[in-house]
């Protein structure tokens, strides 16, 4: 840990700016060797653009780095890795289709050599309780394994500073508790850590020092060991946060959606099988589906959509109404509302107007078609109407949604759906990437319509929006759901050990993607 | 069946082209890259290689002349599609209908200019040995070279690390670029190294196969080898399998025309045409095998996003 | 060293700027290619650009050859917006000429003037029933249209030359493989009296116009766009790519059968071995130029109509092969792709900042 002795990595005023943001506002930043640094910043607080310079990725357009006490310029990748900077992405930079050890490959500078590779991945994954089989496709291992392939080619190139970048989102408890076991490990061997994150409660468990950022600037630097998450919280956002309230009990009433015995194959290369869903939501209550990325949420979102048909009808029963063979338009006519994962491309049209954005899914249930003409003046009054009433930041209606914040932008097509009197609304992932402000607001707004009377299906990798929103909740892993679940009740532990699969061991899960088997039944 | 070993060599020949603008295509869209452009850089090859032949009477100058002019045409795909961000589809379009002019333009104080053809592999003894002989010892450096090929972006694709890249970059461009590989470099080389082999492809036809130049005598070979690398999987050993059939195909047709089989010679002509469109049917009907080995970033542009 | 930067929303200047910008830079590579070829750059340019249009005959001409072109041209503008990559216009525009003129040989000595709208329905569902068999393959086998849709056109031109060597020769023809000459009754009308401007141009129009609205102001045209841009969000919304395949497929199929047929009623007046002289593959380049949208096909089918007139005038007073008209419209294509990056990226000159350790 630190003591006294030359930082390992010094950063003097660091500016980074992009069309229309500045990224980083002189920020500087030190990491002693060893180090636990945390880096706590919101949605675009410019915290990836800082490890990303750090890494070679994007450069400064101002200020120094310093390694060792001695200038340095990183111009790419390849640099900051001979210098002994690895660093984990939160999106992986793997390749689905290649193998574990050809992954790998292609992050270390070594001589090219698989077999010799292999053996030094199972030497090095093993050693650090990290299993790994360097043979297998990387499409074919769940997102824990997929991030260990992440570290094992990092710990490869022996790293003096170890990058990592949200590492924890991806992760269910138990495989967190390891990876922090891991990174302890290589702390007390000296190796630096950068650990991004704006989760709380792990950064106090985990670093010795944060660095906090807001808007691009160093706002503050604390010992996270002695600062509480609600004076760190205050930092990161900058203001109170009103805390939305679930508010008074409701009344529940007869299922708006039943799910019975859905199974649908994936129709993509390395997509998840839906296998045997059922349950249902009535009209009133939150009902949560949480669990590791990549189980099956996207498949289970298309199929309630109706963007992937089921093979029949009765599988999806949306309002007493059978819909397993219908498109998302019939869906919606009865009163069915979606909000997707994918804000850019899935729930807008990026290059699109606001207005064109709000006629995409509201042209059926807001009346805004005549014998094939579209209401111009209805669809922006419709746009408008959004925009106003759910507090959508905008120099204007006719501008396309790529130019709007993610925050911004989410609150506008949650806004769009709540518009159209949904009875039934389901959303993914409804605050990934969205400012602490925003998500308030979004958490409000479904808290509402469930007091309303509306059935809220949300779907969500993130456990504390789960526990926060929902009333029950399901995990989902492998494309099957596991029982209803009490969120008052249920410990973290067997949550975490459900979205694993309830496996302890890694290896099991191996052996269940390949025979096609889950054990939650 | 005497007509046996002169019918093999025949489908050689036809074959040829297609193999080596197929190899071409495969390894840029390994990288991601779809340039549908093949058609116009055949041409461009086919008279480069043609008019420098005639010109200097140096075979080999003609073939380099092929592969550069292949490969110039295919590094205004690469300025156009991977520096300037356009379309691949409109950009490969572009360059087909740039190609086929240009090369008409080149090409018309050439045409009906006799041409003696590539020099052929005469080994002595070897060459002469019945059936055997011709079919392995007789053909021209193009022939040999094709195959040749085959193993060596085989090797290059599976065993090399450079191989290992240019797949990832067509992988995931992304994850490339993050990891800090100089994506638009590697795709610019295996466009140009597409460009050259449709190069070549086209300077068979006007310099071994007719050996001839005519106005757009690729006659469609371009796109029917964009074809074969979808119905190749993407495959080195599969392309070879492809163009071998499709040779066959265009071989047959023709003897059946020879023959005297009473259908009118157009409908035999279309057989090519529409044995491309039933493969890519039948390819396409098995589509996981298609999802599984396409490229995952084929077709798609790639900007260092910020 | 060129560094791009994405504008947040696109700009509307360059959007119609680009064109422009595009046939200025093919005018300057045309003047060099003239000069590479040993002419006089400012008397080719002339000749080229100016002197096809410098008489009202040459005028009409001008409407004559962009038809075919600016008809081809927004149906395929409408499929390329919704990514449907119809290739074979000149495939379907063959057969809308041999299933209309078709019509015009049964009743070759009979006179009517229901003989001319059953020429034209023909030849419209020819072109449809020519590209309803890509879009079937796509629909049902997920056959990529760009391949089977451009196979079929050297079918179709097999098919027209089979039959113009064959059956349907004309038997007082002296054995030329070409067939009767159309009646009067299987002419289009000239409405442009001393030339040969004929009603296919007002057609053609019209065919603008609806394009236009259709885009624009109605639900499938949103579809259109939502689908070309984004399709999970067409997905999302409830629209069927499927559905949009037949419909891009049909339209522009039977457009470009319509343009076929307008070609052999019109200005040929029988069936030969070649109707088009590249329309099909000129419309794409159109289509583009025009911005994928009808009212931009008008303009740019009539800037690339002047290329074909310009390549046969090159042709006459220079001596220049006619093939420097594909080079031209390939150029135009190539410097509209390259400039329209300034649509939806800043061009910046020098390094993005990389002197970070001043």
């Amino acid at each position: 840990m630190s003591n006294g002795a030359t930082p390992l990595l010094e950063l003097k005023n660091i500016t980074k700016a992009f069309p229309g943001t500045l990224a980083n506002d002189d920020v500087s930043l030190s990491v002693m060797p060893g180090e636990i640094h945390a880096l706590l910043g919101e949605n675009g607080a410019g915290k990836s653009t800082l490890v990303k310079i750090i890494y070679g990725i994007l450069s400064a357009d101002k200020g120094q780095t310093q390694w060792h006490g001695e200038d340095v310029r990183i111009p790419s990748p390849h640099a900051a890795r001979s210098l002994g900077i690895g660093m984990v992405f939160q999106h992986f930079s793997l390749f689905e289709a290649l193998s574990v050890a050809e992954n790998i490959a292609l992050g270390i500078e070594d001589a090219f050599d698989l077999a010799a590779l292999s053996r030094r991945i199972e030497e090095v994954s093993e050693g650090y309780g990290l299993p790994l089989d360097p043979a297998r496709m990387v499409h074919t291992l769940s997102v824990g394994e997929r991030q260990r392939i992440e570290v094992v080619r990092c710990l490869l190139n022996n790293p003096k500073l170890l990058i990592m970048d949200e590492p924890t989102s991806v992760l269910t408890p138990q495989e967190v508790e390891k990876l922090f076991e891991t990174l302890r490990r290589l702390s007390e061997e000296g190796c630096a850590i950068l650990y991004i994150s704006h989760k709380l409660e792990e950064i106090r468990a985990l670093c010795h020092k944060a660095t906090i950022l807001r808007m691009g600037r160093v706002v503050a630097e604390c010992n996270p060991k002695v600062e509480s998450a609600r004076s760190m919280a205050q930092l990161m956002i900058g203001e109170e946060l009103k805390t939305p309230e679930h508010g008074a009990s409701k009344d529940i009433s007869e299922p708006y959606l039943v799910v019975r015995d859905l199974t649908i194959a994936s129709g993509h290369a390395f997509g998840v099988d839906l296998k045997g869903i059922s349950f249902e939501v009535r009209g009133g209550e939150i009902v949560g589906i949480a669990g590791v990325a990549g189980n099956g949420q996207t498949e289970l979102m298309d199929a309630l959509t109706g963007e992937t048909l089921a093979a029949t009808p009765d599988s999806v029963e949306i309002l007493g109404q059978d819909m397993g063979r219908n498109g998302p338009r019939e869906r919606r006519q009865l009163g069915a509302a979606f909000v997707p994962e994918e804000r850019l491309g899935h729930g807008a049209v990026p290059d699109m107007s606001l207005v064109e954005n709000a006629y995409l899914s509201g042209f059926e249930r807001m009346a805004l078609t005549r014998g094939g003409f579209i209401d111009q003046g209805g669809q922006r009054r419709y746009a408008e109407n959004i925009v106003a009433g759910f507090d959508v930041r905008t120099p204007g209606v006719e501008h396309a949604a790529r130019a709007l914040s993610g925050g911004n932008l989410q609150k506008f097509i949650v806004g769009r759906e709540i518009l159209q009197d949904p009875r039934l609304i389901i959303v993914s992932q409804p605050t990934w990437g969205v400012d602490a402000g925003a998500a308030a607001a979004i958490h409000q707004a479904l808290f509402n319509l469930a007091n309303g009377g509306t059935a809220v299906v949300v779907i969500s990798q993130d456990l504390d929006e789960i526990f926060q929103l929902s009333d029950r909740f399901f995990v989902i892993n492998e494309g099957r759901v596991s029982e209803s679940l009490d969120p008052r009740s249920v410990s973290l532990e067997e949550v975490g050990l459900r979205m694993g699969g309830l496996h302890g061991v890694p290896g099991d899960v191996k052996d269940d993607i390949e025979s096609g088997e889950g054990a939650v039944s | 069946m005497d007509w046996i070993v002169p019918t093999l060599i025949t489908v050689i020949s036809a074959s040829t082209p297609l193999l080596l603008a197929a190899l071409g295509e495969l390894v840029t869209e390994k990288a991601g890259v779809l340039n549908l452009g093949i058609e116009g850089m055949m041409l461009m090859g086919a008279i480069a290689g043609f008019a420098v032949g005639i010109g200097t009477g140096s075979w080999i100058l003609a073939l380099l002349a092929a592969a550069i002019a292949g490969g110039l045409l295919a590094l205004v795909f690469g300025l156009l599609t991977l520096t300037l961000l356009a379309n691949q589809v409109a950009t490969g379009l572009a360059l087909t209908i740039f190609g086929v002019g240009l090369s008409a333009l080149i090409g018309a104080n050439f045409v009906g200019m006799p041409f003696p053809g590539l020099p052929k592999l005469d080994l002595p003894f070897l060459s002469e040995l019945p059936v055997i002989g011709p079919l392995l010892f007789g053909h021209d450096f193009l022939v040999y070279f094709s195959f040749f090929m085959v193993f060596a972006v085989a090797w290059f694709l599976n065993r090399s690390k450079a191989g290992l890249v240019l797949r990832a970059v067509g992988e995931s461009h992304d994850a490339a670029h993050s990891i800090g590989y100089n994506v638009i470099a590697i795709r610019y080389m295996a466009v140009t190294f597409g460009g050259a082999m449709a190069g070549l492809g086209g300077a068979f036809l006007s310099l071994s196969y007719t050996p001839m130049w005519a106005e757009n005598m690729t006659a469609g070979r371009g796109w029917i080898a964009l074809a074969l690398v979808v119905f190749a999987t993407w495959k080195p050993g599969r392309a070879l399998l492809g163009a071998y059939i499709f040779g066959g195909v265009t071989i047959l047709q023709l003897h059946a025309q020879g023959i005297g089989v009473e259908i009118p010679s157009q409908i035999l002509s279309m057989l090519p045409y529409l044995a491309t469109i039933l493969v890519m049917v039948l390819i396409s009907m098995d589509s996981s095998r298609i999802r599984q080995n396409a490229p995952g970033c084929l077709g798609k542009i790639f900007h260092p996003a910020a | 060293m060129i560094r791009l930067e994405p504008r947040g929303e696109s700009s509307p200047f360059w959007l119609y700027a680009t064109p422009f910008l595009a046939v200025a830079m093919t005018v300057i590579a045309g003047g060099i290619i003239f000069a590479g070829l040993g002419t006089d750059p400012i008397e080719g340019l002339y000749q080229f650009f100016i002197a096809p249009i410098s008489s009202l005959y040459g005028v009409s001409e001008l409407f004559v050859k962009a038809t075919p072109i600016v008809l081809i041209a927004v149906g395929l503008a409408l499929g390329f917006k919704a990514n449907v990559w119809n290739i074979g216009a000149e495939g379907q525009l063959t057969i809308g000429a041999i299933t209309g003129g078709g019509v015009a040989l049964l009743f070759y000595e009979v006179e009517g003037f229901y003989i001319l709208p059953l020429m034209t329905v023909a030849g419209i569902l020819g072109g449809m029933a020519w590209a309803a068999i890509p879009a079937f393959l796509k629909t049902r086998f997920n056959t990529n249209e760009i391949l089977t849709s451009l196979m079929l056109t050297y079918v179709a031109l097999l098919v027209l030359s089979t039959l113009v060597h064959g059956p349907w020769r004309d038997p007082e023809g002296y054995n030329f493989p070409e067939s009767r000459l159309f009646s009067d009754s299987a002419l289009l009308p000239v409405v442009w009296d001393g030339t040969r401007f004929h009603i296919g141009a007002i057609v053609a129009l019209l065919v603008v116009a609806v394009g236009w609205i259709v885009l624009t102001r109605t639900i499938t045209g949103f579809q259109i766009k939502v689908i070309g841009q984004a399709p999970r969000a067409a997905g999302y919304a409830g629209f069927s790519s499927k559905r949009m395949v037949w419909i891009a497929l049909l339209a522009s199929g039977g457009l470009a059968g319509m343009a076929g047929l307008f070609e052999v009623a019109g200005p040929i007046g029988q069936l030969i071995p070649t109707i088009s002289p590249g329309y099909g593959f000129t419309a794409i380049i159109v289509a583009f130029l025009g911005r994928l949208h009808p009212v931009g096909a008008l303009f740019a089918g009539l800037l690339v109509a002047l290329s074909y007139l310009g390549g046969e005038i090159v042709q006459i007073e220079l001596g220049m092969p006619q093939a420097v008209t594909g080079v031209f419209q390939g150029l135009l294509l190539f410097f509209l792709l390259a400039s329209d990056v300034l649509i939806r990226y800043r061009v910046r000159w020098g390094r993005s900042g990389k002197k970070a350790e001043v």
